[in-house]
């Protein structure tokens, strides 16, 4: 029983990992269809930020709460320049988009390497995400890391705000209406060139506090950004352009099955085992779990 | 039909100085060490011919296709290995890392110089069938269809990785000495290998060159640019396009395999998603919708990378992602687009311009 | 030329999440007949078609020639004898006219064929070639040709297809006066051998030229008759004076779904 249930609890950190990194996508890819394969470097970007602020700031503590938005503000730099400077040009053109943004991810891997060595860097957890947490005690207890605890938390915060400012704010509504009819969305007076840039500063912001999230269960380097990158696109492709909610579920789910076939395989067998159920899955439902059914030809 | 009789004297004509370059010219300048990195590079352009089917031609963007080469380089080392370590033995590095006293049942066919020569484009051409059959029934296609054949690439990878005992793991299939009988440390036979390679090159642009030309290739860039369109014409989208992805697959497989002898390695380095990309750039570079174009990118690529790569590695990063960027986003009909405006250009100065051929057609499948 | 085939389709329904485009359609369109298609926008008539063939999902039954087509790929139904076209004209702009007809003629064709070349022009390519008056640009890209020429290329390639049933979306759309007549008496002679929808807007287009007509509205049929009984009906006549209002809602409507 409690393996059962330490599994499953695995599997939700790991699923709250998987939806941090894939929230930013949600945007960028989910709601306007960018591929944006550098968006993985962006984690990186949130990573090293930690790194740095943690050697300027001493309190491991305080520069992690301070790493948070500073790292959000770079990676959502970096995503603003990037849709300036080349996915403006490609919106029509989708795959071409992808390719372009992984020579841009080479290059910021190799000026990762270049700034800070490619040797992995770590940086200190702060004495409050040391410990665990017992919630079952007795003879056969289990425990769950703070440091997870504190990812789902930090998760579950990046789904609410996000999902509040698509609702709530006049932007989150100028965002939806230039996804759903962009033509329409420009002749009523919004500039959906700057409601693009904003979109893909958000999500590429969000990049960026995965990143931080990320210091805290493993080390920073160079390419920590492939590693996590199409992870992160399939949970978006299962769970269904434009739907927030599909993207939460999937990681979760994602998350629990990965944990459960690594307990019962090895990690390896396990990672097949997991492409194989999203293609399964894909047959039953190809557009994903959540679509919007619209009667357009593509 | 002055037009057709035209192209296809031209392609003869191309064919045969090709051949001449690859028999006589390029084994007569180069060393035996250039030679080999020649045919390695050769390998690639076989990929990358497939590349150009599916992808330039079908808008099938593959970015699994270390996929299809790995088995076909693992079902060719699985045989070497088999042969080098002789009857009854197991190959080396089993009896180093492994517990088996015997082959472990799915190596045993490979012991078969014919099985194993079969899978080699077989087994890829069948994972490409099922798979594709999956996939494009359910029109998953576009950046999906990209994604999905990126993580397959990264899922072979980690799986060879973790059965470290029947695959060897990270260091993949080393040290391969014989092929079929003959000594790989002898130059001479080096030499065979690269003839071998360059003659399977120059096959396989002559089968998509047929394919591309032929009222299939017609109908496979319609389905690359209106899919639907296709289906209300009565076809099913979904066999076009699993022709061409099984083609492809059968042709990295091929490649795979010619790679092991020219080599002597194969490994989960050499499958994953980043070599499955950088078969794409080539093509990407030198042209996605044309042969020549894929071709000569891809040898072009391959050769910039060995010789940027000797010297300064951190240069060579930032060029590949340069060439991405300005090849994909400024250029996406690559090289062999530049070369189709001039002689568009140098047409519409001549008087009589009778060939209107549009040039390159390179389309987004979305 | 394979026997003439009418359509009857019955209790069609047609819903996109909640929100109902096709509401209980019954209509009959007899074996080569001319019939036009017409309502506000939003009234159901694009995804009538849709659902005829294939392209959405339906509830009901559509008969074609007797045979039940709902539930059938969209591949099938085509090859069952169906073609349309799109809004928007819907060619394949890379490849040239000849090509596209090649095609359009060609979903019967075994592998060996496939997997030549076409060294000739096939006869029916030729024929239709004439039809629709695209033979000197035969050698053209479908993309340079202009609008009105590819409309023309779409019908020419539902010919080629040898369809036993067109169904136009709005074929002469953004053509010039001359060129929707000559699209009207194109028309009026495939459907001597061959059954024609047509969706359209356009009023005068469709007095000229319609043998039939149904007027749809908020995805049911209202009326439906020759032109003149069709004029005279009150409620068509309320539906197409004072429509301004459902028009608008209907529009919002199907674009949230």
């Amino acid at each position: 029983m409690t393996v059962i249930l330490g599994q499953t609890f695995t599997g939700i950190s790991i699923g709250a990992v998987l939806l941090l990194i894939a929230l930013g996508l949600s945007l960028t890819f989910g709601q306007m269809n960018v591929i944006n394969m550098a968006h993985g470097e962006f984690i990186m970007a949130g990573a090293y930020t930690t790194y740095v602020l943690q050697k300027s700031i001493t309190g491991a503590g305080i520069s992690l709460l301070v790493a948070l938005p500073v790292a959000f503000l770079v990676s959502g730099a970096l995503g603003a320049l990037l849709e300036w400077l080349l996915i403006r040009r490609l919106y029509l053109r989708p795959l071409d988009t992808l390719l372009v943004t992984w020579g841009v991810s080479l290059m910021l891997q190799q000026l990762a390497r270049d700034i800070f060595g490619a040797p992995n860097v770590q940086t200190r957890a702060p004495d409050w995400l040391t410990g665990n947490i017992t919630l079952i005690g007795g003879d056969d207890p289990l425990t769950v890391a703070n440091s997870r605890l504190f990812i789902l938390g930090l998760a579950v915060a990046a789904v609410v705000a996000l999902s509040l400012t698509l609702r709530l704010t006049p932007l989150g509504r100028r965002i939806r209406g230039v996804v759903q009819n962009r033509d329409l969305a420009e002749v009523s007076g919004i500039s959906t060139e700057r409601v693009d840039r904003t979109a893909f500063f958000l999500g590429s912001g969000l990049a960026g506090v995965a990143g931080v999230a990320l210091t805290l269960v493993g080390p920073i380097g160079p390419t920590m950004g492939t590693n996590v990158i199409i992870d992160a696109f399939l949970v978006i492709v299962v769970g269904g352009i434009g739907q927030l909610k599909g993207t939460v579920i999937v990681a979760f789910v994602l998350g629990v099955l990965q944990s459960v076939l690594e307990y019962s395989t090895t990690v390896s067998v396990a990672k097949v085992l997991v492409l194989v159920a999203i293609v399964a899955f894909l047959q039953w439902r190809p557009q994903g779990l959540y679509t919007l059914r619209t009667r357009s030809l593509v | 039909m002055n037009l057709l009789k035209g192209r296809s004297a031209r392609a003869a004509a191309g064919f045969a100085g090709a051949a001449a370059l690859l028999f006589a010219v390029a084994p007569l300048l180069l060393s035996d060490f250039r030679l080999g990195l020649l045919a390695k590079y050769l390998c690639t352009a076989m990929v990358a011919v497939g590349i150009c089917l599916a992808w330039g031609r079908g808008g099938l963007l593959t970015l699994g296709q270390g996929v299809f080469f790995g088995l076909g380089g693992y079902a060719m080392a699985m045989h070497l290995k088999i042969a080098d370590a002789g009857p009854g033995n197991l190959p080396d590095f089993m009896q180093l890392y492994g517990t088996a006293t015997e082959l472990p049942w799915w190596w045993q066919p490979f012991a078969n110089p014919l099985f194993a020569l079969a899978a080699t484009v077989l087994l890829p051409m069948a994972v490409a069938a099922i798979l594709g059959s999956f996939i494009f029934r359910r029109r998953v296609k576009g950046a999906y269809f990209a994604i999905l054949s990126q993580a397959l690439a990264a899922a072979f990878a980690i799986w060879l990785i973790g059965q470290q005992a029947t695959t060897g793991g990270t260091n993949g299939l080393t040290d391969i000495q014989g092929f079929f009988g003959y000594a790989l440390d002898d130059p001479v036979n080096q030499r065979m290998v690269y003839f071998v390679i360059a003659a399977a090159l120059l096959l396989l642009i002559a089968l998509a060159r047929q394919l591309v030309h032929s009222r299939y290739g017609e109908l496979l860039v319609a389905v690359r640019d209106s899919e639907e369109r296709v289906r209300f014409l009565g076809y099913n989208p979904a066999n076009v396009k699993l022709v061409a992805y099984v083609v492809a697959a059968g042709m990295a497989g091929l490649a795979g395999a010619l790679f092991v002898p020219a080599v002597g390695i194969i490994s989960p380095a050499m499958i994953g998603i980043v070599p499955s990309i950088e078969f794409v750039i080539g093509a990407a570079v030198g042209g996605r919708a044309s042969l020549v174009g894929a071709v000569l990118g891809a040898v072009g690529v391959a050769w910039a990378k060995t010789a940027l790569s000797e010297e300064f590695p951190a240069a060579w990063t930032y060029f590949q992602g340069l060439l991405f960027i300005v090849a994909l986003a400024f250029l996406p009909g690559g090289l062999a687009s530049l070369v189709g405006l001039v002689r568009r250009r140098m047409a519409s100065q001549a008087t009589d311009s009778e060939e209107t051929k549009p040039v390159v057609p390179v389309g987004e499948a979305a | 030329m394979t026997e003439l085939a009418g359509l009857e389709i019955r209790q069609l329904r047609v819903s996109f999440d909640g929100f109902t485009a096709v509401d209980g359609v019954d209509l009959d369109v007899h074996p080569g007949d001319l019939r036009f298609l017409i309502g506000p926008n939003g009234a159901g008539k694009t995804t009538l078609v849709d659902a005829v063939t294939g392209l959405v999902r339906a509830e009901g039954s559509v008969l074609f020639g007797g045979d039940e087509l709902l539930g059938r790929s969209v591949h099938r139904i085509a090859r069952s004898g169906i073609g349309r076209t799109f809004q928007t004209a819907t060619v394949f702009e890379e490849l040239t006219v000849l090509q596209n007809l090649d095609i359009a003629a060609g979903a019967g064709r075994g592998m060996w064929t496939m997997l030549r070349r076409r060294r000739t022009v096939p006869e029916s390519v030729a024929r239709t070639l004439e039809t629709v008056g695209l033979t000197e640009l035969a050698d053209s890209p479908a993309g340079t040709l202009a609008h009105g020429q590819k409309q023309w290329l779409e019908i020419g390639m539902l010919l080629v297809q040898d369809v036993r049933l067109l169904l136009l979306d709005e074929p002469v759309a953004g053509m010039s006066h001359d060129e929707r007549q000559a699209t009207g008496e194109l028309l009026q002679r495939i459907s001597e051998e061959r059954t024609v929808v047509v969706i359209e807007h356009d009023m005068d287009f469709m007095r000229s030229f319609a043998r039939s007509v149904s007027v749809l509205h908020a995805g049911k049929v209202l009326s439906e008759g020759t032109v003149a009984e069709v004029q005279a009906d009150p409620q068509v006549q309320e539906v197409y004076l004072g429509h301004t209002a459902a028009e608008a809602t209907a529009d919002v409507t199907v674009q949230e779904a």
